[in-house]
């Protein structure tokens, strides 16, 4: 699999990261060696394998129905570049 | 719904996508509140804001209510299902990612009748239903270049409810849709308010000749909020393709919205790279694993359920298939109504309840709960009937003072002297005035004018205040006028 200039465009601007023109080679390059380099793992046969998502099936630990958080509404906005009323406030969404 | 056409006709192919909010009083992977109606960004953690190094922790009553929905769709309970992160970049979703279920959902194929208008039933057929968290809220409306973004509501557990593509038109849909918001409030998992966004409607649509068995491009109507629109979306995006076919054009799979002020769709401006997900499973959380014992047990609680209970009413109570839909579709009513019937006759307390009982608390604007009329008392008031203490024209008028003061039939018509006569001896003398006073009709109903038996009836109940009892005027009245 190979990346090229199009695809590493794509990937930044669904990362909503940006790359300036003269970096994307760079950026091409190194993506693909980090593909090639999982891409060891091709080798491996796995035919008959179920994916694994997690190796401690059992560990997942849930928490009681009830309310231990909130009413921090001024700690939650304090790293906002923009509140007003209570509120985050982005410039408009259009849709 | 068949749409007629100009060389043949077309079908409506439909399937929709429902979120229901979880009843629940924590978020479900953190421990701030699901209160609607707080202050804006009261009830959010730094989890739900998207904090570096925050870990989401999964509600365990959040599964318990998907596991007793799926039971509650018939379906499948899968014992390992999987949280994976569906990544887009949108305002009101901080961590830049939904935790939701994708390829491991936790409840599978399922199914739901639904009653349609001409007495028929059909078997709805669900795909699966997965758990999700809820997004924040953005405000467009208080400022032109600005937008304001809550986050109350991000983190909110929802479930995710996919049908098959078995629509095959606007009424099977609605039927649905009340259908399962009524299992929904039976179960206690979903409030099922349209209106308020705690369920919401995604529709699919496409058309086909009719008998064919392709599927066409379809096209998808987000976010529609009532029963009504759901009908009309679904209707009017049908007859845009079949027009669209007709003149030689084809349909692009898009997501329109539905102006519920017009009742048409529109396209939506395409969003550059719409679909690209990037869905993975999510690092941040294990795999649920559900045993059957765990599962056995959340179905020992689950409630008689609408169809059920309406099987019941039907078999045991003798109402007809109607009454029993009708009663069953709200569970406060059912209860209301199975209270209210013990004992007498199910038959006429349901034609009480759905009669003289819905319209009172409708021209009072109030629901079943805040009835002044109490189930014992409805019963009580049929039972009077019953057993000829008044007659059914009084038993209004009682109830309408009961509707006013709360109180008690019995009471009422002791302090008010409703009781019904049927002492002969007092109906005679009435009757034979009657009869006195109107020699001419007398004459006229014995020269052939038998239809006046109804008026003489009517004359004496009226001079009795309405407290003869029927039948005694009758016989009375047939042996003194042949």
């Amino acid at each position: 699999m190979a990346i090229d200039r199009q695809t590493v465009s794509r990937t930044a601007f669904l990362s909503r990261l940006k790359i300036d023109d003269d970096k994307i080679d760079a950026a091409e390059n190194e993506f693909n060696k980090i593909l090639n380099w999982v891409e060891q793992l091709n080798e491996v046969n796995t035919d008959d394998v179920a994916p694994l998502t997690a190796v401690n099936e059992n560990a997942l630990v849930c928490r009681e129905d009830k309310v231990t958080e909130g009413g921090q509404a001024d700690e939650i906005l304090a790293n906002a570049p923009m509140a007003e009323y209570g509120y985050f406030v982005v410039p408009k969404v259009v849709e | 719904m068949i749409i007629t056409g100009k060389e043949h006709n077309w079908e409506i192919v439909c399937g929709l996508e429902i979120h229901c909010q979880i009843i629940s009083e924590a978020k479900i992977f953190s421990g701030a509140s699901t209160r609607f109606g707080a202050d804006a960004n009261e009830n959010v953690s730094f989890v739900d804001a998207g904090m570096p190094g925050m870990l989401p922790v999964l509600n365990g009553y959040c599964v318990h209510q998907a596991v007793k929905t799926g039971l509650g769709l018939r379906a499948k309970i899968n014992n390992y299902s999987e949280f994976s992160r569906k990544n887009y970049f949108y305002a009101d979703m901080p961590t830049g990612y939904q935790i939701t279920q994708f390829l491991y959902p936790i409840v599978g194929e399922g199914v739901v009748t639904v009653d349609l208008d001409d007495g028929s039933s059909k078997d709805i057929r669900i795909e699966r239903m997965h758990i999700e968290q809820d997004a924040g809220k953005s405000i467009h409306d208080i400022d032109p270049n600005k937008t304001f973004i809550d986050l109350n509501r991000a983190g909110v557990g929802l479930m995710e409810i996919v049908t098959k593509p078995d629509f095959r038109s606007p009424e099977e849909a609605g039927a649905f849709l009340r259908k399962l918001r009524s299992i929904l409030r039976y179960l206690g998992t979903c409030d099922g308010n349209m209106d308020e966004g705690s369920m919401r409607c995604d529709i699919n649509v496409s058309v086909r000749p009719e008998g064919s068995d392709e599927l066409r491009t379809r096209c998808e109507m987000k976010n529609v909020n009532s029963v009504k629109f759901v009908m009309q979306a679904i209707e009017n995006e049908a007859r845009r393709h079949v027009e669209v076919y007709e003149n030689g054009g084809s349909i692009e799979q898009e997501t329109r919205r539905f102006d519920p002020a017009t009742g048409l769709t529109k396209a939506l401006r395409k969003k550059e790279f719409a679909h690209d997900y990037r869905y993975f499973p999510e690092p941040d959380l294990p795999p649920l694993v559900l045993s059957d014992e765990y599962i056995r047990k959340v179905a020992d609680e689950l409630p008689e359920l609408p169809d059920a209970k309406k099987a019941r009413f039907v078999d045991k109570l003798g109402l007809t298939k109607y009454d029993a839909s009708v009663i069953c579709e709200n569970k406060e009513v059912a209860d209301f109504f199975e209270k209210a019937a013990a004992g007498h006759d199910a038959k006429k307390v349901a034609n009480w309840l759905m009669g003289d009982f819905f319209a009172m608390l409708k021209r009072k604007n109030i629901n079943i709960e805040e009835s002044p009329v109490t189930a014992e008392n409805l019963g009580a008031l049929v039972e009077l009937i019953e057993k000829n203490v008044i007659s059914g024209k009084i038993a209004k008028d009682v109830f309408e003072i009961m509707s006013e003061t709360g109180d008690s039939p019995a009471k009422i018509v002791e302090e008010k002297g409703l009781k019904q006569v049927t002492d002969a001896g007092a109906i005679e003398a009435i009757v034979d005035r009657v009869i006195a006073e109107n020699q001419d009709k007398v004459g006229a109903y014995k020269g052939g004018k038998t239809g006046l038996m109804g008026w003489f009836v009517g004359q004496v109940i009226k001079e009795s205040k309405g407290k003869a009892n029927p039948q005694v005027v009758n016989s009375l009245l047939a042996e003194k006028l042949n």
